[in-house]
């Protein structure tokens, strides 16, 4: 890559991964846009939380908080018609992928104008037409699956690619290692997109790993693989760019690990005895927001007046979703078995 | 005595063995600090430490695979798969590999397995959280299969699996861990409910009624409101081990009240209920006056609408039209 890279812009990551600054070439318009994706999330997130306090979420939600810039760096960077697979802490990756936040509101009070109709709830909602193939409540579950479609873009020749994220946690199953291998061998286009936020439910990568980074496990499948900031919206934007022009290429698959952190507690009840306050606090200073706002606001793209206005709009169409949710009718009791085939 | 929840009675039946035992140990995920994700082992951590509370990562198939390997070497583990519906994941090592070691090698040598589980919905956990997956277990030649449904049982019958000396599923349900309606009396010293028995939850003579786990204290609901409501006395049989069956005490009670209903909370197609019944049939059909009948979930995943869940699994309303119908 080299030459071509002096007549172009260079983006260095923070483990020194060099390659084009594809986010400076980008439209103010789908710069701010990204700014309104994370607001999106960051509300949304604020919302489920009232609602669990208020006792309104029958089962359990696990917030994104805080690692918004991941999903909207990742997610921007590739084509709408191409796949994700998510996770038990999927909404930011669902918003990002351009889901109907009526909808899936809807879908964590579990009414049937959800996206699973009620029978998912948070750690289900899938929007197959989008591209999104699932949220997942098994920890590993979309690796396979993620790597299933991957072979059907190959296959198909389509151009297509998949992004398959998953926790640090998830790292540990063995889906991960036969499929990654799977995918390897079979010069699949897969981006499979580590989100190290530090913990597995309790249990920290400092106990559940006896290595530095995880995206050194590129060496044991003959991948390319790097580790990057996960809180930094630009450089998740150039790295994931960069490997989507890879994987399209035919020089996929790739592990991508991605550094943050998440702010609220695993899920719905956690009394948090694993980590400091003063842990979350440093990580709160590095909000993925607030630093890519700065990014903005400094280079001229939006006024702090223009800031607060997006902000505002985002506020009230939470709003808006919250109020669809809870007008929206409950399943039948005569529902529970439609989709039922054998 | 004092009483307990589900939840602390289990507790302590691990905390009493492992005071005694020194190769008794627990292996699982969140297990430590965290105490569980139920919080079935809290405290344990500062108790018997690290090497003894072996905090795992996220590796299911690795949890059992190394429980069995340490079993058949001198270690008696004791592993917790957070959900049953992750038992699927290691079902390899429980179903191909410690439910067979035994019998395969000819008796020369002993998996001294414990995996403790959480089983169940109710909780608004959705499909792949709330299963009762105990019909894939029972299915297996070697394994034994424990299901509680009160405190009293449930520290009886962890100290009888730590105790065998073979690979034993202990399934326990979410919805009784802190349930405050079944906090009971349990002996604060070691005792044991042997494997294999079933245990009479109510006398009755116009119907018996046959259930697992928490579907037992639903029964108990229903058969209270019937007595109270319309006389009709059901005798509750708890089968508590699912395997080895104790069938006698089904046929027992049945010589008396000619009538079987049957409850569980999984989905009725090839439920573990269909092998009482049809053991039931083929060992006591001159006893019955009516088929056997069963209530159980409907053929379909967990949904997750509180609705929708609530027409899945069956209550107490159910039960109680079940019992009433087989008595028309
Ligand atoms: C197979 C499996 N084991 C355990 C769980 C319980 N569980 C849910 S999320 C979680 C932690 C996942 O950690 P990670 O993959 O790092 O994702 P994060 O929650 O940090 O986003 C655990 C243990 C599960 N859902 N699936
Ligand atoms: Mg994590």
């Amino acid at each position: 890559m080299g030459n071509d890279l002096k007549a172009k812009k260079l983006y260095i990551t923070i483990d020194g991964y060099r390659m084009e600054d594809k986010f400076s070439g980008l439209d103010d318009s789908i710069k701010i846009e990204m700014l309104r994706k994370m607001y999106q999330i960051r509300h949304f997130e604020n919302e489920t939380e009232q609602f669990i306090i208020r006792g309104m979420i029958h089962g359990t939600c696990h917030l994104y908080t805080g690692e918004e810039a991941t999903a909207v760096g990742a997610i921007s960077a590739i084509n709408d018609d191409d796949y994700i697979t998510s996770t038990h802490r999927g909404h930011g990756h669902c918003i990002s992928k351009g889901a109907d936040l009526n909808i899936m509101m809807a879908e964590l009070l579990g009414k049937r104008t959800g996206y699973c109709k009620g029978k998912g709830g948070s750690m289900h909602i899938a929007d197959v037409d989008s591209g999104n193939l699932g949220a997942n409540g098994v920890v590993g579950g979309g690796i396979g699956i993620a790597t299933g479609a991957a072979l059907t873009c190959k296959m198909k020749k389509n151009g297509k690619i998949v992004i398959c994220f998953f926790g640090d946690g998830a790292a540990n199953q063995g889906i991960f290692h036969s499929s990654i291998n799977i995918a390897s061998i079979w010069d699949l286009p897969i981006i499979y997109l580590c989100e190290n936020n530090v913990y597995g439910m309790s249990t920290s990568v400092k106990e559940a790993f006896n290595i530095e980074k995880i995206s050194d496990r590129k060496c044991a499948y003959g991948i390319e693989g790097l580790t990057i900031d996960g809180n930094n919206l630009v450089e998740v934007f150039n790295a994931v760019s960069h490997f989507s022009g890879e994987c399209r290429a035919g020089r996929g698959p790739v592990l991508i690990e991605s550094l943050t952190y998440r702010w609220r507690g695993h899920s719905k009840s956690d009394a948090q005895v694993y980590r400091t306050k003063e842990e979350i606090r440093q990580w709160v200073e590095k909000d993925p927001i607030e630093r890519y706002k700065r990014i903005l606001i400094g280079g001229e793209i939006l006024t702090e007046k223009e800031d607060k206005d997006l902000e505002k709009e985002v506020i009230s169409q939470i709003e808006e979703a919250s109020k669809f949710a809870m007008e929206s009718p409950f399943p039948e009791p005569s529902e529970v078995e439609d989709d039922v085939y054998a | 005595m004092r009483e307990l929840t589900y939840l602390e009675a289990i507790r302590e039946a691990m905390q009493q063995k492992m005071r005694k035992d020194s190769r008794v140990y627990l292996i699982g995920e969140d297990i430590a600090e965290y105490g569980g994700a139920f919080g079935v082992t809290v405290g344990m951590l500062e108790e018997f430490g690290k090497e003894r509370i072996r905090n795992t990562p996220i590796s299911e198939e690795a949890i059992i695979g190394v429980a069995t390997g340490s079993a058949i070497t001198g270690m008696r583990p004791i592993a917790e798969i957070m959900f049953s519906d992750f038992i699927t994941i290691a079902m390899d090592q429980i179903s191909n590999q410690a439910a067979k070691i035994r019998y395969m090698f000819g008796g020369r040598a002993k998996v001294p397995l414990v995996i403790r589980t959480a089983g169940g919905g109710g909780t608004g956990a959705a499909a792949q959280h709330s299963q009762s997956l105990e019909a894939l277990v029972t299915h297996i030649p070697g394994l034994k299969v424990v299901m509680p449904s009160c405190p009293y049982d449930a520290k009886g019958l962890l100290i009888s699996s730590i105790n065998d000396d073979n690979p034993v599923i202990f399934i326990e349900h979410k919805l009784l861990y802190k349930n405050k309606k079944c906090i009971q009396n349990v002996p604060r010293q070691m005792y044991e409910i042997p494997l294999g028995k079933g245990d009479l939850k109510r006398e009755g003579s116009d119907i018996s009624i046959a259930a697992t786990s928490y579907m037992v204290q639903k029964s108990l609901e229903a058969a209270e409101k019937l007595s109270q409501e319309k006389s009709i006395e059901c005798e509750v049989i708890d089968i508590r081990t699912l395997r080895p069956l104790d069938i006698d005490i089904i046929l027992d009670s049945i010589k008396k009240t000619g009538r079987l209903l049957c409850v569980e909370e999984a989905p009725i197609f090839g439920g573990f209920m269909g092998e009482v019944s049809a053991q039931v049939s083929e060992k006591g059909f001159d006893w019955l006056d009516a088929p056997v009948v069963r209530v159980a979930g409907r053929n379909c995943p967990v949904p997750y609408s509180l609705v929708l869940e609530q027409e899945m699994i069956p209550g107490a309303s159910r039960i109680e039209k079940g019992i009433l119908d087989l008595l028309k």
